[in-house]
């Protein structure tokens, strides 16, 4: 549980914090609204939300909401050419009114141009049949949970495992040899674009040449419930969007405050010696700004922890409920029992901590 | 240098330009915050979108849509959105939980007082701010114990005693709190410096003590006091049950405290201490005169975040049986007479305003505050 809560609160938090900070007002404000919301709310009230004003009114699960599962297909060719073309003259608008003198025409330019580029892009995405909604998709939200196929494994698969493996293992690799490569002669190599080519692109090709050995096995409505296909339960579900959502409220404050540490001088002389902005971000700004980030973020980690604890207030089965519900029940020893689940807290709170401690360490400055 | 040698030169100035009309205004600000890029224009359609999609749908539910006066039945017709009238209905539970009603007006002054005694104490300009601070740190206890509690035992006087378990709602909510940030100052004050002391068994008592604290979850230090502090004293002294999970919020946000308070205390340059212990003064006296002042100041935002915090938990006490805010809510969502569709998000939407309010009113202060003593500092 917290596991998965931590990897999402992270992904959400950063790109929220990321957001809070961008150039563009309008994502910059709805960030904030976002994160005041949430960390000025009780947890527990966003549990109980989520989990009684949101999830327990679903319906039945004879009327469970097909929630539109979304496949990639081949685009259609009217809607690509009309985009591929706005994105063209908008592209040429754009580029031609940055280079001149600034004036009012070209300052209209250069604006209609990147608003041309983003109709084209979201218009293709939108109309140009990338996406089908596929119909009998087999997920659904009911007041039981989410519902969705069973992928079982076919003989077959093992080859895309094996293609997976040898992707990691060569991209390590790789990495290894483009750095020895670059200590010795200066060159770069693509790390990132061999590494995506390797672990992602290898094994789907090995995927879909092996014949997508995987089958799904569809929910069917049988009765009053479904059967087959996995179900996640509402309790669960509320948990984890409730940990999620409010986790990553406090990690985004804290990658906006490590980004902003940052002095504006780092990033003036990373573009003074000629770096572009993307790897003035990747080399000079996260570097330094990761540093700052880590204690706060060790402490978030074990709060989400510790906060997992709160499902017991929506009846979802986890260490508290069990101990001091269940077992404590059935043995009426108080004090052992609450001291065990103490004890479970107070190990899994020092070993997180001790992991992020040496993490840091290694990230830390080091100095004379 | 003749001029022969520069391959050129410009021999008149440069042509005038006009400013561009688009430089400055409204149309510029539109341009460089909302379409400078192609990624930042997708952004702010597909932003705008969603926010033309959600604000209508949230005014109807909250405003327009809403039952503002009516019974339960009206919050039951379909396409109604938010049942103000439910609050309305059941706002005097909500505030004082089921405490008898001709005691109520204990309550209200209890509640009144407090808010004069804090206003005082956080307005930075009020005349005598230490008589503040002694009202509210020694006779506000008090008061809260012979107001609320009551001191007569004779049914039908003025000052009778109402047993704790007619408490409940936003005062009890009020009352965990504040007397979890009245006691966790300085308790947590006194750990750190526990933390920083030279005497092994001291140090190695608030460093087990802050620790285990911290590292574990709210709802077992609850559960531990609400099972474990009854075994420990004689049964006629047995605390009463809402006096067992403030001792449990009050030693778990002393911890919290406590760290904050060692953050100050190291950011302190040693000078400080050096120039105290030059100057003559004991220990007590540097760290009171000295230190203390400089070092609680420095971590302000800190201290109000622990106190966020803190009253947010407060809303856990429910899981020993207590009857906060949150609680009460629960538990008119549930009354029959009021089911309906919306109710649930009725109460919590309500919940939420009220714990925003607070919490934002907090952060606010400690914002202004901040920047207040950060003014000696800047140049």
């Amino acid at each position: 549980m917290a596991s998965i809560g931590i990897v999402l609160a992270t992904f959400l938090g950063f790109s929220i914090g990321v957001a809070r900070l961008s150039s563009n007002w309008i994502v910059a404000k709805l960030a904030m609204i976002y994160v005041e919301m949430i960390r000025n709310i009780p947890l527990l009230l966003q549990l109980l939300f989520w989990y009684n004003a949101v999830l327990k009114p679903l319906p039945n699960p004879r009327q469970s909401i097909a929630l539109p599962v979304i496949s990639l297909g081949m685009p259609e060719v009217l809607p690509t050419v009309l985009a591929v073309a706005a994105f063209a003259v908008g592209w040429f608008l754009y580029r031609r009114a940055r280079t001149g003198v600034e004036s009012t025409a070209t300052m209209i330019a250069s604006t209609g141009g990147s608003v041309l580029m983003a109709v084209a892009v979201l218009g293709w995405l939108g109309y140009g049949g990338l996406f089908r909604f596929a119909g009998q998709a087999g997920v659904f939200l009911n007041n039981r949970g989410l519902i969705f196929p069973d992928p079982t494994v076919q003989p077959g698969f093992e080859a895309v495992l094996a293609a997976l493996a040898l992707g990691v293992v060569g991209a390590i690799a790789f990495r290894w040899w483009a750095r020895k490569r670059q200590a010795e002669t200066g060159q770069q190599a693509p790390v990132g674009l061999v590494a995506l080519g390797l672990i992602v692109v290898l094994p789907l090709l090995v995927f879909l040449a092996m014949g997508r050995p995987i089958s799904l096995t569809y929910p069917e409505l049988k009765g009053f419930n479904y059967q087959g296909g996995l179900q996640v339960y509402p309790e669960f579900v509320a948990l984890l969007l409730g940990l999620v959502t409010y986790t990553a409220g406090f990690i985004a404050e804290i990658v906006r405050a490590g980004i902003l540490a940052v002095s504006k001088g780092q990033t003036e002389a990373a573009h003074a010696v000629g770096l572009r902005p993307g790897p003035t971000l990747k080399l000079v700004v996260i570097p330094q700004a990761m540093r700052v980030i880590i204690p706060p973020l060790t402490s978030q980690y074990l709060n989400l922890t510790k906060n997992s604890s709160l499902a017991v207030f929506i009846g979802y089965p986890d260490l508290v409920q069990i101990f001091t519900g269940t077992v404590l029940n059935q043995t009426g020893q108080a004090v052992e029992v609450v001291a065990i689940t103490m004890l479970v807290y107070l190990t899994i709170s020092l070993t997180t901590a001790g992991f992020m401690n040496w993490y840091n360490a290694r990230k830390a400055l080091v100095e004379r | 240098m003749s001029n022969a040698d520069v391959a050129y030169l410009r021999r008149e100035p440069a042509e005038v330009l006009p400013a561009p009309s688009f430089a400055r205004g409204p149309a510029a600000w539109l341009r460089e915050n909302l379409f400078g890029t192609a990624w930042s224009s997708m952004l702010t359609i597909l932003s705008a979108l969603f926010l033309i999609w959600v604000t209508p749908e949230l005014i109807s539910y909250l405003f327009t849509n809403a039952v503002w006066s009516g019974t339960g039945e009206t919050c039951r017709e379909t396409g109604v959105g938010a049942c103000w009238a439910f609050i309305g209905r059941n706002m005097p539970f909500f505030i004082y939980g089921s405490y008898p009603q001709v005691h109520r007006w204990r309550v209200d002054l209890w509640m009144a007082i407090g808010a004069v005694l804090i206003a005082w104490l956080l307005w930075p300009n009020a005349p005598k701010r230490s008589i503040g601070a002694v009202l509210f740190l020694v006779v506000f206890p008090i008061l809260t114990f012979v107001l609320l509690y009551g001191v007569s035992n004779e049914p039908n006087t003025l000052l009778e005693k109402v047993p704790t378990n007619l408490w409940g709602g936003v005062f009890v909510s009020l009352l965990v709190s504040v007397v979890g940030i009245v006691f966790s100052l300085p308790a947590g004050v006194l750990l750190a410096l526990g933390r920083r002391s030279k005497l092994p068994i001291v140090k190695l008592f608030s460093v087990m003590f802050i620790e285990f604290v911290r590292g574990v979850p709210l709802i077992t230090v609850l559960f531990m006091a609400n099972t474990m502090l009854p075994l420990f004293v004689p049964e006629q002294y047995s605390p009463d049950r809402l006096l067992r999970p403030l001792i449990g919020v009050a030693l778990f946000s002393a911890a919290y405290m406590a760290e904050v308070v060692r953050g100050g205390l190291q950011a302190m340059p040693k000078g400080q201490f050096e120039g105290a212990m030059a100057l003559g003064l004991n220990y007590s006296k540097m760290m009171r005169l000295i230190v203390l002042p400089q070092a609680l100041t420095m971590v302000i935002p800190g201290i109000v975040n622990t106190f966020i915090g803190l009253f947010k938990d407060t809303t856990l006490v429910a899981i020993v049986g207590i009857y906060d805010f949150l609680r009460a809510v629960e538990t008119r969502r549930l009354d029959p007479e009021w089911a309906g569709p919306t109710i649930s998000t009725t109460g919590y939407v309500f919940a939420a305003l009220f714990y925003f309010l607070f919490c934002w009113g907090m952060s606010r202060y400690s914002l202004y505050m901040e920047r207040k003593l950060a003014a000696g500092k800047r140049r």
